[in-house]
């Protein structure tokens, strides 16, 4: 009936403009906000450092995997069906070098009925627990670890009474370096004794744990000053470093090492448990997630809280953007983004804290800083959707305010 | 202009307007029936005792109160159905609010609150820096753009809620004894804007206790009891149009120059 221009659609708050009216409540209340948002902070942070920490420790294995390679074998000892140790034939390491895609092979053979002392003036009883082994002269490239002192065993010091001390040993023998002369006295049994010079230090193996705790003599010398029967006991097999290729020497080296009772032999690949180790270290501390979220939620009742109080205080400033032309859905929307900007500065600064402590804890273990995207970007996702839900019942309180009333009420 | 099946001048029209307010158990009708009809470029004085819904009746009108009965009608159109948010985007161009205690934003600087409803009504915020310059220079308050309303005197600010009101250049100007808490130098200075304003084509309904306030107007309508008791012109109603038309502008070329 009347030709009236028509009334220009709501026109929506342009995602700035929105930030920009949502921070004048914050900034004019530095300190309440900052306080409000410090829960968030806390909990986003507990969250990040340790979804940091397990990543980086679980990089830092990984790495380590990816540098000894994933293409060592070991094949050992078995057990024969009555219980007892069976040990491998004499000729197992060259029938498992003819396998095809086997790079290299090494061995240890272990010295039963021998003791280690640091002089024969060691009561006997004080062993240290550790191994006597033969061992062949390509050992610790194959096997994953290298000399950290001295050298290792040659062709002539093989045939000599010569020792190559592990990590393990070296420490507890009380041995830190090599100097020209330093021995160790090997006995046990009927065996009278015999003193070995000290011919290297190995360093830690991640691979082969029982080389640690073991002294290395060679096989000539074993058999000639100690009795040693010249089975190996331990085979260190390299392949091919293609993982099909390791696969199938995997398969096949039982038959190969032991053809007559392949049961009785014990073939494992060190990087698979290594591999699982890491994933038992990427998963995540339960405990520390569950204060995270305790500290989250603490956070979010904190911005719930100043968001009511500022719906109180901001009455005034409520019913004059209604009278000024403010829809209802405008004045939501103002409340939920001053919400969730506050609870986002939560966020950013606890991905900021939980990223510094994760960075000071890997530095300090030698271990390379990883953030994973998951958790800052879920730290500020939670952060924002803890926003959201705080802050709505305020933001839809305040748009149901009368304008009148909300201009009056002083 | 328009085609109206009852032929209709009038900016704004009211027609047996009630507003009752429900509070506890009773209720209490503070507006209780009033025809009231608004010419474009009229400047309207509503004056009545405390209490006799002068407020309210202003309130009702710009809807930031829903009648409880009766029709309004604003720019021949029917808006006493509309919802809060639809009177919301009817408000940013077509009904500007001056209130007696100014109600400037105090978080924001006086710049700021003069932009806000250009902002709210889709301006860029380019467009909205330069009205709002305009606007500051007509009303001379442009060297206190930065400054929090709270370093202004009570004349400055309500200076700056009149330009905030005016940003949009509404249809009709809504102001609630916009002089009820100045004194007489600062009511002057106020009265003066809003006479010129009005010189300028701008339709006002202001509600006032002063009589000589009200002396400004076109029209006095006196309020009683929440109904009309009174409804005069103060000057003859045959002033020349085109002649107040040449004044505002020459008043505009004057303050420009
Ligand atoms: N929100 C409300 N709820 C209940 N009653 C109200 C409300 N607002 C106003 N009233 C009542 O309505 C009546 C009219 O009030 P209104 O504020 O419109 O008067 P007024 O003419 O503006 O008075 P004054 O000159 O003092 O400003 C009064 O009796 C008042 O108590
Ligand atoms: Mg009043």
């Amino acid at each position: 009936m009347t030709t009236v221009p028509p009334v220009p659609a709501a026109a929506r708050l342009r995602p700035a403009d929105l930030a920009g009216l949502a921070s004048i409540g914050l900034r004019t209340r530095r300190l309440r906000a900052a306080l409000s948002a410090l829960g968030i902070a806390l909990g986003v942070a507990a969250i990040v450092a340790v979804l940091g920490l397990a990543a980086s420790s679980q990089a830092a294995l990984l790495n380590e995997i990816q540098a000894l390679g994933t293409n060592l074998l070991t094949v050992g000892n078995g057990q024969t069906f009555g219980g007892a140790t069976a040990e491998l034939p004499p000729a197992a390491p060259g029938m498992i070098a003819r396998l095809p895609g086997v790079t290299a092979v090494q061995d240890t053979g272990a010295v039963g009925g021998i003791n280690v002392y640091k002089s024969p003036l060691v009561p006997p009883v004080e062993t240290n627990g550790l191994s006597v082994d033969a061992a062949t002269l390509g050992l610790p490239a194959v096997a994953g670890t290298s000399v950290a002192q001295g050298g290792y065993l040659n062709a002539a010091t093989a045939r000599a009474p010569a020792a190559v001390l592990g990590a393990t040993a070296a420490r507890l023998l009380g041995f830190d370096r090599i100097r020209p002369g330093t021995r160790i006295w090997l006995s046990g049994g009927s065996f009278g004794g015999q003193w070995f010079y000290l011919s290297g230090i190995l360093r830690p193996d991640t691979y082969a744990p029982e080389l640690d705790a073991a002294v290395l003599v060679g096989f000539p010398a074993a058999q000639r000053y100690l009795g040693f029967d010249g089975h190996p006991s331990q085979v260190y097999v390299r392949t091919a470093s293609d993982p099909a290729v390791t696969a199938r020497v995997d398969g096949l080296l039982a038959a190969q090492a032991n053809p007559e009772n392949p049961g009785q032999v014990t073939v494992s690949q060190p990087s698979a448990a290594l591999t699982a180790q890491a994933d038992a270290k990427g998963a995540l501390d339960t405990l520390f997630l569950g204060l995270g979220a305790v500290a989250l939620l603490v956070g979010a009742i904190g911005v719930a809280n100043i968001m009511v109080i500022s719906v109180l205080e901001r009455r005034q400033e409520i019913g004059l953007r209604r009278a000024l032309g403010a829809t209802r859905g405008q004045v939501r929307g103002q409340f939920l983004a001053e919400a969730v900007l506050l609870s986002l500065a939560g966020g950013a600064c606890g991905v900021a804290a939980g990223a510094t402590a994760t960075a000071a804890y890997a530095r300090a273990h030698g271990e390379a800083v990883v953030i994973p995207p998951d958790a800052w970007g879920g730290g500020l996702a939670a952060a924002v959707v803890i926003g959201a839900l705080a802050g709505l019942l305020p933001a839809i309180r305040a748009a149901r305010l009368s304008p009148t009333r909300a201009l009056w009420s002083i | 202009m328009r085609q109206d099946p009852e032929p209709c001048t009038a900016l704004l029209r009211a027609r047996g307007l009630v507003k009752e307010y429900k509070s506890g158990g009773g209720s209490v009708e503070a507006v209780r029936g009033v025809d009231l009809e608004v010419g474009a470029g009229e400047f309207v004085a509503i004056m009545g005792p405390s209490g006799s819904g002068k407020s309210t009746l202003l309130h009702v009108l710009g809807g930031l109160e829903p009648a409880t009965r009766g029709e309004i009608w604003l720019r021949g159109k029917r808006a006493d159905g509309l919802s809060p948010s639809a009177w919301a985007v009817l408000r940013r161009r077509h009904v500007g609010f001056v209130f007696q205690f100014f109600n400037l934003l105090s978080t924001m600087t006086v710049a700021d609150n003069v932009e806000l409803p250009a902002l709210l009504a889709g301006a860029t915020p380019k467009q909205a820096r330069k009205r709002r310059e305009e606007l500051l220079a007509e009303l001379g308050i442009t060297a206190k753009a930065d400054a929090p309303p709270s370093r202004l005197s009570g004349g400055e600010q309500q200076r700056v809620a009149l330009a905030r009101a005016l940003a949009n250049e509404p249809s009709l100007l809504l102001a609630d004894e916009p002089t009820g808490n100045l004194d007489s130098a600062n009511t002057n200075d106020v009265l003066r804007l809003l006479r010129r304003a009005h010189a300028g084509g701008q339709t006002i309904l202001m509600v006032t206790h002063d009589a000589k306030v009200a002396g400004l107007a076109d029209r006095v309508v006196n309020l009683f009891d929440g109904m009309i008791a009174d409804d005069a012109r103060v000057v003859p109603a045959q002033r020349l149009k085109g002649q107040r038309r040449e004044t505002a502008i020459g008043n505009f070329l004057e303050l420009s120059g």
